[in-house]
C-alpha cells in the first residue's frame, strides 16, 4: 500500500518580478503578464503577477535603501510603520499585508520570485526547506520537463546563512534564478528559459489540483555550506579576483588544490580545506558588497513521498 | 600649396584612466592597483600617470552619480561658470580638465588612454573620435598587430559636426579601450589580463615612438653662398630612415662628386631623410638618438584612493 501525502489544492499563486530592480527578466515577464496574463492562467487557479520593488525597477537599480530580499524577517515586518524606515522595509510590510501575513492561514499558497544572476548558474530553483514533499515534487517535475537543459536546485536551508526572502511569506516559497545575465540587460535566451520554468511550474500545480498522483521521487540538490569572501587589503578593497579556472564554473566540482583566486601580482590562491565542494554564485556582481565571491555547496539527495490533492 | 608635415614630438605626458564609469570594473581595478604600485606604467622615456576618474561613482559601484562623466567634456560644460548645484560629474570634468587639459590647449596631456567595459559582446574595441588623430590610428594598428588571434576593432564614434565629449578628448591625442562582455560590477580575470596587456602594449608603442622620434637636431643640405643646394642626400643614406648612422659614414654627395661624411661623435638614427617639404625649412634629415632614462611620475596628479565601501 503506497503512502500518499495529501495536500490541499493550491488556490492562490503569485509571481514576483523586480524584487531587485535591475534583474530584468522577471521585471519584463511580470509587466507583460500584467498586460496579458493568458499564458499564466490555469483553470481553478488564481495567478497574480506583481512588481515588488517598483521604485528600484524605475531606477534600474538593485534597491533604493536596502535589499528587499533580506528584510522579510519578523523583526522588520513588525516594526512600527514610519517615514523613517528604509523604503524596502516599508514595502516589505505592504507586501506582507497583500500576500501574507507570513506564517498565517491567509497567506498565498505559492510565490515564485524571479531573479537573474551575473553568475553562470543556468536555470536554478531555490529551495528553503529540505522536507517539503510538495516542492520537491514540483522541482522534480520542472527539472524533468526542462531536460536536456540543465536545471540546478540550490538548498539554502542553513541555521545562519538562510535569509528572509520576499517569497518566504508564502506557504510554499520558490526562488527562480536564471543566469548569466548582466544587471540592466534583457537577453532573449534567458527570458525563454525563465518563461519555460514558470510554465512547467504552473502545469505541475494544475495537474496536482486535477488529482494527478505524483509517485515518490528523488532529486539531487546543492546545499549551501559556507560563503567565501574575496581576499581584501587593509582598505577593504578586493585584493584578488575569481581565478579564470573558476570563472563560469558554477556547480562543477572544486577540489582543495584547485585555484579559486588570482591576485594582481599573479599569485594563485587554492580552495584549501579537505573536501570537494560545488561552487555557486561565482562572481555575482551584487554580492561584492555582501562579501561573497562564491558559495560552497555539497550535493545531497532529497526524497519526496508520493503526493496527491485532498479533493480527489 | 602642399601640406607641411609637423615633425612629431615625443609623448611625455601620458595618463591611463580607469573608473570613468564606476561599475566598469577592469579599469577601476587597474587604476586602483596602479595608484598603489605604478611601476608597470613606467617606460624609459616617460611614465604614464594612473587616474581614477570618477571616485564617487566608483565608491558606489555605479556608472555615475548625477550624469555620465564620459559625456561631460564639451566646451559648454568645461567653460561655464561653476555653480554649487552643478552635477557631480560636471564639477569633476572641470577638475580633470585642469589635471589633464585644458582641452585644446598647448598644456594638455599628450595622450590619454581611457579604460571601459561593456556588457555587449564587443571583444576588444578601440574607440576614437575620428581618423584625424593620426597617432591614435597608428597605435590602433600596432595593437591590432600585437594580437592577431584576437580581433581588435576600431570604432570611430564622432558624428559629423559633433563636438568631442569623452574623457580622452581632453588630451592632444587619446583612445578609449572597450572590452566586453562583462557585466557591470563584475571583475573577470580574463578581461582584466587582456586590458592590462593592451595598456602595456600601448605604452610600449609610445616608448617606441618616443625613441624613434627623439629629435636631437636637424641637418641641412650643403648649400652655396647664395643658399642654393650644393649637393644631395648620399645614395647610402637615402631611404635609410631609422637605421644607425655611424661617424664617418657618407651623408651628402656634392654635385661635383665629393662625399660629405657624418662627423658626429656617436651613432644617430636619421629620420625624415629627404622630405620634400623640408627643403625650404633647411632640413635634409633629423638626427635622433636612442636614450634610456627614467622620468619620475609627476606628483600631485593622482587623487588619493577612495575609502573602502
Amino acid at each position: 500500500m503506497t503512502y500518499h501525502v495529501v495536500e490541499d489544492p493550491i488556490k492562490k499563486v503569485a509571481i514576483f518580478g523586480g524584487t531587485h530592480g535591475n534583474e530584468l527578466t522577471g521585471v519584463f515577464l511580470v509587466k507583460h503578464w500584467l498586460e496579458n496574463g493568458a499564458e499564466i492562467q490555469r483553470t481553478g487557479l488564481e495567478v497574480k503577477p506583481f512588481i515588488t520593488n517598483p521604485r528600484a525597477v524605475k531606477k534600474c537599480t538593485r534597491y533604493i535603501d536596502c535589499d528587499l530580499n533580506r528584510v522579510f524577517d519578523p523583526g522588520n515586518l513588525g516594526k512600527r510603520m514610519s517615514e523613517d524606515l528604509p523604503y524596502e522595509v516599508r514595502r516589505a510590510q505592504e507586501i506582507n499585508h497583500l500576500f501574507g501575513p507570513k506564517d498565517s492561514e491567509d497567506s498565498y499558497d505559492i510565490i515564485f520570485d524571479l531573479h537573474n544572476t551575473t553568475s553562470n548558474m543556468g536555470c536554478t530553483l531555490i529551495l528553503e526547506d529540505s522536507r517539503n514533499d510538495f516542492l520537491i515534487q514540483m522541482f522534480h517535475y520542472i527539472k524533468t520537463s526542462l531536460a536536456p537543459l540543465p536545471c540546478y536546485i540550490y538548498l539554502i536551508e542553513h541555521p545562519s546563512l538562510k535569509y528572509a526572502t520576499t517569497r518566504s511569506i508564502a506557504k510554499y516559497p520558490v526562488g527562480i534564478e536564471v543566469g548569466p545575465q548582466p544587471q540592466g540587460v534583457l537577453r532573449a535566451d534567458i527570458l525563454d528559459q525563465m518563461r519555460k520554468m514558470i510554465k512547467y511550474a504552473l502545469d505541475f500545480i494544475h495537474n496536482f489540483n486535477e488529482g494527478k498522483e505524483f509517485p515518490p521521487c528523488a532529486i539531487e540538490v546543492y546545499k549551501i555550506m559556507e560563503k567565501v569572501d574575496y581576499p581584501r587589503n587593509e582598505n577593504g578593497e578586493i585584493a584578488a579576483i575569481i581565478h579564470p579556472n573558476l570563472q563560469d564554473q558554477d556547480w562543477k566540482p572544486l577540489r582543495p588544490e584547485d585555484p579559486v583566486f588570482l591576485t594582481l601580482d599573479g599569485e594563485t590562491i587554492p580552495l584549501g580545506g579537505d573536501c570537494t565542494v560545488y561552487p555557486t554564485f561565482v562572481n555575482e556582481a551584487a554580492y561584492y558588497e555582501k562579501k561573497e565571491a562564491f558559495a560552497k555547496t555539497t550535493i545531497l539527495t532529497l526524497k519526496a513521498k508520493s503526493i496527491r490533492s485532498s479533493l480527489h | 600649396m602642399c601640406s607641411r608635415p609637423e615633425p612629431p614630438e615625443p609623448l611625455r605626458r601620458v595618463a591611463v584612466v580607469g573608473g570613468t564609469h564606476g561599475n566598469e570594473m577592469s579599469g577601476v581595478c587597474l587604476a586602483r592597483y596602479w595608484l598603489r604600485a605604478p611601476g608597470e606604467l613606467q617606460r624609459p622615456s616617460f611614465s604614464a600617470v594612473p587616474v581614477l576618474a570618477n571616485p564617487a561613482a566608483t565608491a558606489a559601484c555605479r556608472r555615475y552619480v548625477d550624469c555620465d562623466l564620459n559625456r561631460a567634456f564639451t566646451s559648454a560644460f568645461l567653460t561655464a561658470r561653476a555653480h554649487p548645484d552643478d552635477p557631480y560629474e560636471v564639477t569633476r570634468a572641470r577638475e580633470l580638465n585642469q589635471l589633464l587639459g585644458p582641452k585644446a590647449s598647448g598644456q594638455a596631456f599628450d595622450f590619454v588612454l581611457d579604460l571601459h567595459n561593456t556588457t555587449a559582446s564587443m571583444g576588444t574595441c578601440l574607440v576614437a573620435e575620428s581618423s584625424h588623430d593620426v597617432f591614435a590610428m597608428h597605435l590602433c594598428h600596432h595593437l591590432q598587430l600585437q594580437s592577431p588571434e584576437l580581433p581588435c576593432r576600431v570604432f570611430l564614434y564622432q558624428l559629423p559636426g559633433e563636438e568631442s565629449y569623452s574623457v580622452h578628448s581632453v588630451a592632444k591625442s587619446g583612445l578609449g579601450l572597450e572590452l566586453g562582455p562583462q557585466p557591470q560590477g563584475v571583475l573577470r580575470a580574463d578581461l582584466l589580463a587582456r586590458m592590462r596587456a593592451l595598456v602595456a602594449a600601448a605604452l610600449d608603442f609610445i616608448q617606441l615612438f618616443n625613441q624613434a622620434y627623439r629629435k636631437v637636431s636637424s641637418v641641412d643640405f650643403p648649400r652655396t653662398e647664395t643658399g642654393d643646394l650644393a649637393g644631395t642626400v648620399h645614395p647610402q643614406l637615402q631611404d635609410r630612415d631609422f637605421e644607425p648612422l655611424r661617424p664617418g659614414a657618407p651623408i651628402f654627395q656634392m654635385f661635383g662628386g665629393k662625399d660629405v661624411l657624418y662627423e658626429g661623435e656617436s651613432t644617430v638614427y636619421p629620420v625624415f631623410i629627404n622630405e620634400a617639404a623640408y627643403y625650404e625649412k633647411g632640413i635634409a634629415f633629423f638626427q635622433t638618438e636612442k636614450l634610456t632614462f627614467s622620468v619620475p611620475a609627476l606628483p600631485g596628479l593622482a587623487p588619493a584612493p577612495s575609502p573602502a565601501p
